[in-house]
């Protein structure tokens, strides 16, 4: 096969295998629904699996996109799916609570209660990890268990059912003819990408992920930092909870969002962050969640059975972060897609000139053959 | 000497990365029974020709030939089997197991899958006698210093090969770096080692950026340039000033150029002060008084509370007695950001940990100290920043001059200007350099030494360490001379202080 130098660096562009395999994995579902990519409009409404993906995808992609600056931080936050449940628990039985539950005040002070205990379940996340020291995974791991039961505490072990047409409208609703929470999810990244990439917000968490006593030394409060990264973590956990419940109008403290902190950390890694802090990819991340939402999806439309269906789910999630790794690549491929510092996600490239004659580093490698 | 066969030969090596050659047609050999020094500036390709011959590179072109025989060296453990062992400037030990199962590591004597943990001790007692050392095989290898660490390796690399006949398996020893942590009587205990094994017939290819050790204990050097070889020479037909030539090629001048030049004698008034400024473990209560466009200098051995006294007074440790006053106002010195904000800046001894984050580009790297200061709300424009990247890079001669270029790829010469430029662009009052130039090639360090004049003439202050006396004699208006973590003297430097009286007053503990 003869590589251009184009292609080459597409190949090597970070974002290269999430986006091939996010792409396998959608044309997969041709021969088993023709139909797949196509998209009807019906009732004002647009339908397809694709709509259905980013709609379904919808919660993943907020809560993948709080994990990943924690991620860059070099902590890990296994409280989120907690938050989920408690954000709506909270919610749904304050709406419930009313005597009109369509009220549009009273949903957008529901709201707002739900949001702020997120809020504080993020800021006593970044207190223990970034005042007391304790390791990320321990210090988020209390949530994650206590949540749930906070959660069932304040729906009282019930599932709470509500019925609000404006809150229905977040998670079940449609907007300009699309289903309202990609809306939501749009709102959220585009403002992600602005806090972190116009602010020198990403910046600093990288550094702080990259080397935490060099940005000490350097100056960077990297304890406001890390707190702030929690806090917002813990804030899309929160719209995400509101997503969930708003959709099937109901909070159950038990079930909702149970395991979505595994699967955001998985999206963060297809999207080539490293576990180990430093460089993030918010973009990367949205394609890996879109990767796991459509393996969901494909796993029901190719009919494989559902015992076995976390099997078939594990097996690919093996081969993309085999695809992810540059010394895979290298034996696989050859040393085309093998070198470079296209994906992060399996450690450092392989061949980094540490000691070489720098001169001429930024220019572009011609292919001989 | 005599030329009998190279136990090993490389021929035409060439490796490439993208956008690098790395080695272009190199050519390096290596007799039995010698201590050969592989000579070079950072970036000539020292480090790359190493990993190559011990396989953690591939090569790209060229033949390496191991006893008359071509081979080809895939990965470090083939490389072991090959009997090429190699220690590294860091330990690559497990500090918590005992010096014998370090020693034998991977390669326990075993009966029946079973290890035999009698016969591993003993074989590693006798190893370690035999190679005169005085070590206790039995104890954890976290309980000996690191020079003792460091003989453990090699004690380690040179068992390497078959588990019977100890040293037999070992043809070439590689020591990268082995010295730069290392005091002199513990170089020396390494040297009489080295002796010894290039007396057993063992070729050891040695690297050190301490000229002195080359002339001590090597025979034979090849000399790299930008990747190429320039020459090989006897070390005895060939002398440090034309050795620095070859390796520098033409940037001689600039050495003797800082050889004579004089201190700027306009020092200003009082910047900073300590008073009884301490810390328990770390170092003593001091005085220290810095004056605007002044040099001090610390002198002292290593572990005598030079780095210590340094992360004082940039808030980096916290002091337990105390105060530091900096332009007239008392400063609190509870985190580096109060030193910062009144105009301290501070260049860690260790690059790699405490300064840079490999991970970002050189332009992130250089703009960090001034993106904290001013909060994440405010970020430098594109413009400016990109303004100031290009000035530092161009003043301080960064390489590759690609403020893209991921900053853990530079060499370490290239690291320390990228450190350096992060705090001149903040412009700040005092600036404090441990070590700026240890590990860095020749032409580095004498760009950083030339650079630290030019800022002190424009009324910067700077605290300078440096384990070289001569580096800081030539340096420093003052001299904080210091042991067994006090500061004991500070001396006006002048005409009539010489190495020998500082040493002097290390010694002695005071000022005569």
């Amino acid at each position: 096969m003869t590589t251009t130098p184009r292609w080459r660096a597409l190949t090597q562009h970070h974002l290269f295998w999430p986006v091939a395999v996010l792409v396998f994995l959608l044309l997969i579902n041709v021969p088993f629904t023709p139909d797949f990519f196509s998209i009807k409009m019906t009732d004002g409404h647009l339908y397809g699996s694709l709509v259905s993906i980013v709609l379904f995808g919808s919660p993943l992609i907020l809560v993948a996109v709080g994990m990943t600056l924690v991620i860059a931080t070099g902590g890990i936050d296994l409280s989120v799916g907690a938050v989920v449940a408690i954000t709506g628990a909270l919610t749904c039985s304050y709406i419930s609570d009313q005597a009109d539950q369509s009220a549009l005040s009273a949903v957008l002070l529901a709201m707002g209660i739900g949001l702020v205990a997120a809020v504080v379940c993020g800021l006593w996340n970044g207190f223990l990890v970034a005042r007391m020291g304790i390791q990320p995974i321990i210090a988020t791991l209390i949530i994650m268990v206590a949540g749930r039961g906070v959660a069932q505490l304040i729906t009282d072990g019930q599932i709470i059912t509500i019925n609000s047409e404006p809150y229905k409208l977040i998670g079940g609703g449609y907007w300009l003819t699309l289903p309202f929470s990609i809306f939501v999810v749009a709102a959220v990244v585009a403002v992600t990408v602005a806090l972190t990439r116009r602010t020198a917000l990403g910046l600093l968490v990288e550094s702080v992920g990259g080397n935490a006593e060099a940005s000490r030394l350097v100056g960077i409060r990297s304890r406001r930092i890390k707190i702030m990264v929690y806090v917002f973590c813990a804030l899309c956990a929160g719209i995400a909870g509101l997503m969930i419940s708003s959709n099937t109008s109901a909070a159950d403290g038990n079930n909702a969002g149970l395991w979505i902190e595994l699967d955001a950390i998985l999206a963060v890694v297809i999207g080539g962050t490293s576990l180990l802090g430093g460089r993030f990819s918010i973009g990367g991340t949205v394609v890996g969640a879109l990767v796991i939402q459509t393996l969901t999806t494909t796993i029901y439309t190719i009919g494989v059975p559902t015992q076995t269906n976390l099997v078939f789910k594990a097996a690919v999630v093996i081969v993309v972060c085999l695809l992810q790794s540059p010394k895979f690549r290298a034996k696989v491929f050859g040393a085309k897609f093998g070198s470079g510092s296209g994906a992060k996600g399996g450690g450092k490239p392989s061949a980094t000139p540490a000691d070489t004659a720098p001169t001429t580093a930024a220019a572009p490698k011609m292919e001989v053959s | 000497m005599a030329e009998p066969l190279p136990v090993l030969e490389m021929t035409g090596i060439v490796k490439e990365f993208p956008g690098v050659r790395a080695l272009s047609g190199v050519d390096f050999r290596l007799f039995p029974g010698e201590i050969h020094a592989l000579m070079g500036e950072n970036g000539a390709g020292k480090s790359t020709l190493i990993k190559v011959l011990t396989g953690v590179y591939s090569l790209d072109g060229g033949t390496v030939t191991l006893d008359g025989k071509a081979v080809r060296i895939g990965s470090p453990l083939q490389a072991q089997q090959a009997g090429i062992s190699t220690v590294y400037q860091e330990v690559n030990l497990c500090p918590n197991l005992s010096v014998a199962e370090n020693i034998f590591i991977g390669r326990e004597p075993t009966r029946a899958g079973r290890i035999q943990w009698k016969r591993m001790r003993k074989e590693a007692a006798e190893l370690v006698d035999r190679l005169g050392l005085d070590i206790d095989v039995t104890a954890p290898l976290s309980s000996y210093p690191l020079a003792v660490q460091q003989l453990v390796a090699i004690v380690r690399s040179v068992g390497t090969g078959d588990s019977d006949g100890a040293g037999a398996g070992t043809k070439v020893l590689v020591l990268d770096e082995p010295t730069s942590s290392l005091d002199r009587d513990e170089v020396l205990e390494l040297f009489r080692l080295m002796r010894q094994l290039r007396d057993e017939g063992v070729a050891i290819l040695f690297v050190s950026h301490f000229l002195d050790q080359i002339y001590e204990i090597c025979d034979r050097m090849t000399v790299l340039r930008n990747g190429a070889l320039v020459g090989e020479h006897l070390v005895s037909e060939l002398d440090q000033v034309g050795l620095i030539h070859l390796m520098i090629g033409k940037a001689m001048d600039q050495l003797e150029e800082l050889h004579e030049h004089q201190l700027h004698a306009d020092v200003g008034e009082a910047l900073l002060h300590a008073d009884g400024l301490g810390r328990t473990g770390g170092i003593a209560p001091f005085d220290l008084e810095i004056k605007k466009g002044e040099v001090v200098g610390l002198a002292g051995l290593l572990g005598s509370g030079r780095t210590e006294l340094a992360r004082l007074l940039f808030g980096a440790d916290q002091p337990d007695s105390g105060k530091v006053t900096i332009g007239g106002k008392q400063v609190s010195m509870s985190a580096p950001n109060d030193a910062i904000s009144a105009g301290v800046a501070f260049c860690s001894e260790n690059r790699k940990t405490e300064g840079l984050v490999p991970d970002l580009t050189v332009r992130e790297n250089i703009i960090l100290a001034l993106q904290a200061a001013r909060g994440w709300t405010r970020p430098i424009p594109a413009a400016q920043r990109d303004e100031l990247v290009a000035k530092y890079i161009k003043a301080l001669d960064i390489r590759p001059a690609n403020p893209e270029a991921r900053v853990g790829q530079l060499s370490g010469g290239n690291q320390q200007k990228v450190l350096l430029a992060r705090w001149l662009i903040t412009q700040p009052k005092l600036l404090i350099l441990d070590e700026p130039t240890r590990g860095i090639d020749v032409g580095a360090k004498a760009e950083i030494q030339k650079l630290v004049v030019s800022l002190s003439e424009e009324g910067m202050s700077v605290l300078y360490i440096a384990a070289e006396l001569e580096e800081v004699l030539r340096l420093s208006h003052t001299i904080g001379v210091l042991r067994d973590r006090k500061l004991v003297a500070q001396i006006a430097n002048g005409p009539e202080i010489t190495p020998t009286r500082i040493l002097e007053t290390i010694a002695s503990g005071e000022h005569q």
